[in-house]
């Protein structure tokens, strides 16, 4: 399989991914630049990385949302090759119409950056199959624009397919004890119909070495490397 | 011409007019004169400081690349080498708390990758006044906003920090900020503008009318009454420095560049004179060619403009296209607008007309030197404090509890949860802790970063104070196990002017200089700032030190947190008597007095060495220095942070209040498995250190019984959650609960 770090300016997770791609899953990794475009059968998982792209400016993604790799991207995600957006890169799917809703400003209309409980709800994503359903696991998260927002369809649409796949939770794994950003339902991750869209606030790629104190977002790509590798049929089963 | 009169309305001395004239062997023109008025300003020539910074010491083998560059290097080994620099933005901050400490955190990351190094980390050192006062609270939220926007932005980690409030600081806050950078020896840049001939360019963000004058706004004390000052505030974007970062590293892969100097205090003349005067050459400019985003710039004002998100860049000639492509890449523009020149002049053109021309080594380094007058204060005469005569609290509990509801002894989460701790992947050892460590992808090597400052014992003693800081950096990097290579001094005082103020400054430095030669710490870059004053009060003479270290092993790093229950906890150094200078005194008592701790830097020595002995020995489970709230805010703080209590019992022939909060310096706080108990008592004998056994890791509860001649005389017994709970609420509460 063959990993590609998106780099939008301003991109500042690009590295974080790009290192956990080669040095910890020891899989090819490549950068594509904003201003780049790539056919959909060169890479088998496109990373979006966080890190402010643009600054911020306008909306979180929403210029790089119109840069010219995301077509590059779009056509790659309907050819249903696997998109990972973190953080920004989130925002950037969100803006792009692959996944559905928007992000407001956190509650309490500051950056907050610590590690959050996260609750798995679905576990029949090929990003999340390495989890036990309900499993609580610690992300690290850091951002100001990480309120998720959708009106009242879209929500539930999301609950009624099975789409939100990690939600925030206190430390005893309740979701009515700790919401850090107030997005809706908790949300803290989404998948698009199709399965292969993963969009997630909190940074597994933060979470991917021991001596960084913590693995569990490792689980996330290791899920979908074993998904892509074992040549699955793509899609929520 | 310009004259004498037009010199002083720019702050110039009379004495400073007539060396212009002797340089210059006639009257100035009146951008010329404005170039010396910057350039000779305190915050650009250090006139008031130079005399005295001389003492001290910035040599070392591990020493790359010491004061007078963009930034300090010092080798860790492996061909690497950590770039640092602490920088302060006070007066900015204290008019538009925002941008000014964004602009702040700004400035310093440039300087960083100026030399070449990838930024990787920033730190900050912030005062405020009370959190009581409105106008404090307002500039502390800003500040902390602003400054957290734009590491955040931009993508760095703060890793650490330090946050104080008191009235002192309630006119003229102090926001420092701190970035390291790591770099292959290899690709180290300096700030020269050599080689007859080759290009001179402006690069990055266009040049306007901001922050003009902004680096004689900061030689002066603040007051709403001048109106002359202009618009010294400078506006940042995180974006663009982004972009300007990545283009420069891009750029300084090339072998191409000559050198590389961040435009900050007073932009394109600082950057040229500068790069000019350091390597012995001249630097001929056009100013028209400067890109401008405001219209009908004159010379002088482009030329002194602090415009944001710029920097000089000196290529071999034939080489202009090939920067303006690497910035086109990356959204920025790049404009040749000077040659190198060999007739060591700075020769400024508008439109190919000589508008002015002065030795470029006069602005850089000719200001005449001021030795300021010296007086100690008086204040320092009355500061003694009776022990036996001060009340003796009923309820230690309660004393306890009172010191963790005081912002500055609460935990600091409010603040640091508003910076990303974690981008870049390489932290380690995360804010909270007595210094951050971070590993070093593609080696085993780590690094632990601190900054500090006590600018309260500095005022009681500003020569233990100016020791006990380099002292208490070191203390804090050596409990993660790493040993301090060399350290950042960010100097903040009063008016250099007021004798009293000199007098502060220069025993600050004597006891910095004592305690970083002692120590072997060089001092490798820094920045002076005078002039923090208001109308009614005066800042703490408060140095700030930034401080690396390094740890062989990243693996063997050690924590402050208890971990395990049952574990032996022990104290390493000597309990005092010591009353003086304490929170407890100054916050629970309300008296400012007593002298601050003495501090015997042997002892000192003595201690931080057995302390990296046991730690990488693999003896010891947790190290955590005692400070500020003294012994028992400090096992506190062991507890908090592990979610462990703690049992023990304490015999001294001292009161029980001086023994649990009196600041003492050079004691660490070790647990350990019992096992490892004799091998580390051992060891503390041959290190000729003071062991003694305080208790034990026990679930829940934190309790300490002082026995005296036999018999209990005080006992602290809280719960932890309790305890916990207090310090998490402690700067919430008192900032976004009370409008």
């Amino acid at each position: 399989m063959k990993c590609a770090v998106i780099q939008f300016a301003g991109s500042s997770g690009d590295s974080d991914c790009y290192h956990v791609c080669k040095n910890i899953l020891e899989k090819p990794v490549e950068y594509v630049f904003y201003k780049e475009s790539f056919a959909p059968e060169d890479f088998d998982l496109i990373i979006l990385p966080g890190g402010a792209s643009h600054g911020d400016y306008l909306r979180p993604g929403a210029l790089a949302a119109r840069s010219k790799v995301m077509k590059s991207v779009i056509d790659a995600a309907k050819a249903k090759k696997f998109v990972l957006g973190i953080g920004n890169g989130f925002q950037i799917l969100l803006e792009a119409g692959l996944l559905p809703g928007a992000v407001l400003i956190n509650k309490d209309l500051k950056f907050f950056s610590n590690d959050v409980f996260v609750r798995v709800e679905n576990t029949d994503t090929p990003f999340t199959s390495l989890f036990k359903k309900g499993e609580m696991i610690r992300l690290t998260l850091a951002c100001k624009y990480g309120n998720y927002y959708a009106d009242t369809d879209t929500i539930k649409c999301l609950k009624a397919d099975n789409r939100i796949v990690f939600t925030y939770c206190g430390e005893n794994g309740n979701t009515f004890e700790s919401n850090p950003t107030g997005s809706l339902e908790n949300i803290a991750g989404i998948v698009n119909p199709a399965g292969n869209v993963l969009g997630l606030m909190p940074h597994p790629e933060r979470c991917a070495e021991e001596l960084l104190g913590n693995t569990d977002g490792l689980r996330i790509f290791e899920s979908i490397v074993r998904y892509i590798e074992r040549g699955k049929t793509h899609g929520i089963s | 011409m310009a004259s004498r009169d037009e010199a002083k309305k720019l702050g110039l001395t009379d004495l400073e007019y007539d060396e212009i004239l002797k340089i210059l062997g006639r009257e100035p023109n009146y951008l010329e004169l404005t170039l010396y008025s910057v350039m000779w300003s305190e915050h650009c020539s250090y006139k008031n400081s130079k005399v005295v910074l001389k003492r001290l010491p910035t040599e070392g083998p591990q020493v790359l690349q010491g004061p007078g560059e963009n930034a300090g290097i010092v080798d860790i080994g492996e061909n690497l080498a950590i770039v640092m620099k602490v920088e302060s933005h006070n007066h900015p901050s204290a008019v538009e708390p925002y941008q000014g400490a964004a602009t702040g955190a700004g400035g310093v990351i440039r300087d960083i990758f100026a030399m070449g190094a990838r930024p990787i980390a920033l730190l900050n050192s912030l005062r405020f006044g009370s959190l009581d006062n409105p106008r404090a609270k307002f500039l502390f939220k800003g500040a902390v906003a602003g400054i957290g926007d734009y590491g955040n932005v931009i993508g760095i980690p703060t890793i650490g920090g330090e946050v104080y409030f008191d009235d002192a600081y309630k006119e003229n806050p102090l926001v420092n900020a701190m970035c390291v950078g790591i770099i292959r020896h290899d690709k180290i840049v300096r700030g020269k503008a050599a080689g007859i001939g080759n290009s001179v360019m402006v690069v990055g963000a266009a040049t306007g009318r901001d922050g003009m004058h902004g680096a004689s706004f900061a030689s002066g004390e603040l007051s709403d009454d001048n109106p002359d000052q202009g618009s010294p505030m400078q506006v940042g974007d995180p974006f663009k420095e982004k972009q300007l970062m990545e283009a420069c590293l891009e750029l300084l892969e090339k072998e191409w560049v000559i050198g590389v100097q961040d435009m900050g205090a007073a932009g394109v003349v600082s950057s040229t004179c500068e790069t000019a005067a350091r390597a012995g050459s001249g630097i001929e400019l056009d100013v028209a060619l400067v890109h401008q985003r405001d219209e009908n710039m004159k010379p002088y004002e482009i030329m002194i403009s602090e415009s944001q998100e710029r920097m000089l860049v000196i290529v071999e000639k034939g080489h202009e296209d090939d920067v303006k492509q690497i910035f086109k890449k990356w959204g920025l523009e790049a404009e040749k607008f000077g040659t190198v020149t060999d007739d060591g002049m700075l020769r400024i053109l508008e439109n190919g007309k000589v508008v002015g021309e002065v030795p470029a080594k006069s602005l850089a380094e000719g200001v005449p030197i001021v030795k300021r007058e010296s007086k100690r204060p008086s204040y320092l005469d009355n500061l003694t404090v009776d022990i036996s005569k001060l009340p003796e609290p009923d309820d230690l509990n309660e004393v306890l509890l009172k010191l963790f509801d005081l912002p500055n002894i609460a935990s600091k989460a409010y603040v640091y949860n508003q910076f990303d701790q974690t981008a870049g992947t390489d932290t380690v050892v995360s804010p909270g802790s007595d210094a951050a460590v971070l590993r070093i992808k593609g080696s085993k090597k780590g690094i632990a970063v601190s900054i500090d400052g006590n600018g309260y014992y500095c005022y009681l003693d500003p020569y233990e104070g100016g020791k006990q800081v380099v002292a208490e950096a070191a203390r804090n990097l050596v409990v993660t196990g790493a040993k301090p290579l060399a350290l950042t001094d960010g100097l903040n005082f009063g008016n250099p002017e007021k004798p009293e103020v000199y007098y502060q400054f220069e025993e600050c430095i004597k006891g910095i200089s004592e305690a970083s030669k002692d120590l072997g710490i060089p001092v490798i870059s820094g920045n002076v700032s005078f002039y923090n004053e208001g109308k009614e009060s005066t800042v703490y003479p408060t140095p700030i030190i930034g401080m690396v270290g390094v740890l062989e092993d990243v693996n063997k790093h050690c924590t402050m947190e208890f971990k395990k229950s049952g574990d032996l906890v022990v104290l390493l150094g000597e309990n005092t008597d010591e009353i003086g200078g304490s929170v407890y005194l100054k916050e629970i008592l309300n008296i400012v007095g007593g002298p601050a701790p003495r501090l015997n830097l042997d002892d000192e020595l003595n201690v931080q060495k057995c302390c990296l002995k046991a730690i990488e020995l693999g003896l010891v489970n947790s190290a955590h220095d005692v400070s500020d709230g003294g012994l028992a805010v400090a096992l506190a703080e062991c507890c908090i942070a592990g979610k462990l209590g703690f049992e023990g019992e304490i015999e001294a022939d001292i009161r029980p209040d001086v023994l649990l909060f009196g600041e003492g310096q050079s004691r660490i706080i070790l647990s350990l498995s019992e096992e490892n108990f004799e091998a580390l008592n051992q060891l503390s004998k041959e290190m000729n250190v003071k062991l003694s056994v305080l208790g034990k890791v026990k679930p829940d509860i934190i309790n300490v019984r002082i026995r005296r001649n036999g018999s209990v005389a005080g006992e602290i017994n809280v719960s932890l959650g309790k305890i916990t709970e207090v310090s998490k609420n402690a700067i919430k509460r008192r900032v976004e609960n009370v409008r």
